[in-house]
């Protein structure tokens, strides 16, 4: 039959018969609930467990929602970007545009009302790193797309200028963002304790997760940025203009980092300018852990550096500093191309 | 405004002088070729002999360093991959680049660009690649070699193109997978799209190509009709280093 007189119309093939198992690797998924099962009887206290489990959760959600554009932003175009982390730092900067006109209501001991701040900082945060990420890929990386060596320079020269920036507009001081009323304090489950903002920051961490699982697997431009990241050339050859994309992606990924920098500066309670700078070790060791180019694996990659870094403070502080570094090799040595590679840069 | 159409007998696709550096290499030294509508036209060579180099210089992966590119009577020696793809060129690399983290259904969705795939023209291509339907929802990297090379043409058929770039489509495939694809090229050679195809396999070639050049060191050493190739052992032995009956 020839084709050419057809009318478009949905498509639903016949449901298959007799398929082979799709081998799903389940392992990676595992790593998480398993480790956190081997640290309880380290660790000996079943509330010292369960405190230091939602900490490592809720830092872990954090760092997720500060690389995950990153891992996309590589993932798609091969671009190294060692700038975003002043992404971190402008969002957590732009949010006390917010929150210090505002300390009144931060002060008030209504959730409702507090949220609703925490809402507009994050939203205002989001617009000016988003805006920024737009800039900076038009000014500084377009340039350089390729080019890995001017990459790495070009961008740690870009963080080093918005730093220097930031101490211009806002001061070399630090600035102390203390959390809204309701935040603070803890809940106690039993003889736990566990803080209530760290709740919030597992919340919203596992929203951003399941927005970007719902955007990448739901969505035509969902369905673009995953084949990119597999594919980017093969992409454009089927018509599509994927630097557009890549925009896209990289104005996401830094929108993204604001809201990391915002939810990580209440976490420190201090802000600085080289807070951001300070986050990009953790961020590339959890990308490199979940496998370039990968949501999920950046997912799983934070969660369980965060818990490794709260058990390792926990049972062996000396170890602490250099857990994430061990965490790593470890992983590597396991699967060299991270838990869950997609990229083929 | 009514646009000024290529007349008919003005082949689809011209090369003429098309040189490609890649790095410090000069890989295509001035080649011309011809692409006449309709049918399948063939590309041989011996490996290193710049053909993958002429199909990714015409779809803009590589750009051509000199000579010009007109396909369906405008040069798009200049434009940029999307574009190229758009002006209704399709694709199969040689690697085929099937995104195998996707499902079948995903791979042929995305090379649908209009939205929704037409459910007619998917039922004809499943009628020559039914494994497609049976592996629908998929993903595309479990499958077999030749299942790939399945979802890597059906991707390209997807919508109607004018031009098919196939870049050795039976490499590495059993001879079962292979009489699968011939039968598929001869179903595509009934409709209105033009099939440029490179190969190694010359029994393949010859069962499928009406026309075909022949390539050496970055340039056409021969161009004519397929049966006349095939028909001279001689041609053959000089032009493609076949011994005599290696491919009968």
């Amino acid at each position: 039959m020839h084709p050419s007189a057809t009318t478009a119309t949905p498509v639903k093939p016949a449901a298959p018969d007799a398929l082979p198992q799709v081998p799903h690797d389940i392992a990676p998924l595992l790593l998480v609930p398993l480790l956190a099962l081997l640290m309880l009887p380290l660790v000996g206290s079943l509330p010292i467990w369960i405190t230091l489990t939602v900490a490592g959760l809720a830092m872990g959600m954090m760092i997720f929602i500060m690389a995950s554009g990153l891992t996309l932003i590589f993932g798609l175009m091969g671009v190294l970007n060692f700038g975003h982390g002043a992404f971190v730092s402008v969002g957590a900067f732009t949010a006390t545009l917010v929150f210090l006109p505002l300390r009144g209501w931060l002060e008030v001991d209504s959730l409702l009302l507090n949220l609703g701040v925490l809402g507009l900082a994050i939203l205002l945060a989001m617009l000016v790193t988003g805006i920024l990420g737009w800039a900076f890929e038009r000014i500084i990386i377009q340039p350089v797309y390729g080019q890995h060596l001017k990459q790495i320079l070009i961008t740690t020269g870009g963080m080093i200028v918005a730093e220097q920036l930031i101490n211009v507009i806002w001061g070399a001081e630090q600035i102390p963002l203390p959390l809204p009323a309701s935040f603070r304090g803890a809940f106690l489950l039993g003889d736990a304790a566990i803080e209530k903002y760290r709740l919030i920051a597992v919340i919203v961490g596992l929203t951003v997760f399941a927005v970007m699982f719902l955007v990448l697997n739901r969505t035509k431009i969902g369905l673009l940025i995953r084949a990119g990241v597999e594919n980017r050339e093969m992409v454009e050859a089927l018509g599509y203009r994927i630097r557009r994309l890549f925009v896209l992606v990289f104005a996401a990924g830094s929108a993204l980092a604001g809201l990391g920098g915002v939810m990580w500066g209440l976490y420190k309670e201090t802000l600085t300018a080289a807070m951001g700078g300070e986050t990009m070790v953790m961020i590339f060791i959890v990308i490199i852990i979940g496998g370039l180019g990968s949501v999920g694996g950046c997912f799983i990659g934070s969660l369980l550096m965060a818990l490794v870094v709260n058990y390792a403070g926990f049972l062996a502080p000396k170890l602490a500093l250099v857990s994430n570094i061990l965490l790593m090799i470890t992983v590597l040595l396991w699967r060299p191309a991270g838990l869950y590679p997609v990229a083929q840069h | 405004m009514v646009q000024a159409q290529p007349p008919m007998s003005e082949p689809l696709l011209t090369l003429n002088a098309m040189h490609t550096h890649i790095g410090q290499f000069h890989i295509l030294q001035g080649v011309d070729m011809v692409v006449p509508r309709g049918g399948v036209s063939a590309l041989l060579g011996r490996n290193g002999a710049g053909k993958t180099t002429t199909l990714r210089t015409i779809m803009g992966l590589w750009p051509a360093s000199q000579g010009s590119i007109r396909f369906d009577g405008k040069e798009i020696g200049k434009l940029t991959t999307p574009a190229i793809a758009q002006s209704g060129i399709a694709y199969v690399p040689e690697s085929m680049a099937i995104f195998s983290a996707l499902t079948v259904k995903e791979n042929l969705y995305l090379a649908a660009r209009e939205g929704e795939m037409d459910s007619a023209r998917l039922e004809w291509i499943f009628g020559f690649f039914p494994a497609l339907k049976k592996f629908w929802n998929y993903p595309a990297g479990n499958l077999s070699g030749g299942q790939k090379q399945m979802v890597a043409i059906a991707r390209a058929i997807v919508e109607p193109r004018k031009l098919l770039l196939i870049d050795e489509p039976t490499k590495g495939l059993a001879p079962a997978i292979v009489h699968n694809l011939i039968a598929a090229f001869r179903e595509l050679k009934t409709t209105d799209t033009t099939i440029l195809l490179v190969e190694q396999n010359f029994s393949f070639v010859s069962a499928l190509a009406d026309h075909v050049a022949v390539m050496d060191d970055g340039r056409i050493v021969h161009a004519g009709a397929m049966r006349d190739l095939a028909e001279d052992q001689k041609l053959q032995q000089r032009l493609l280093g076949l011994s005599l009956d290696s491919h009968q």
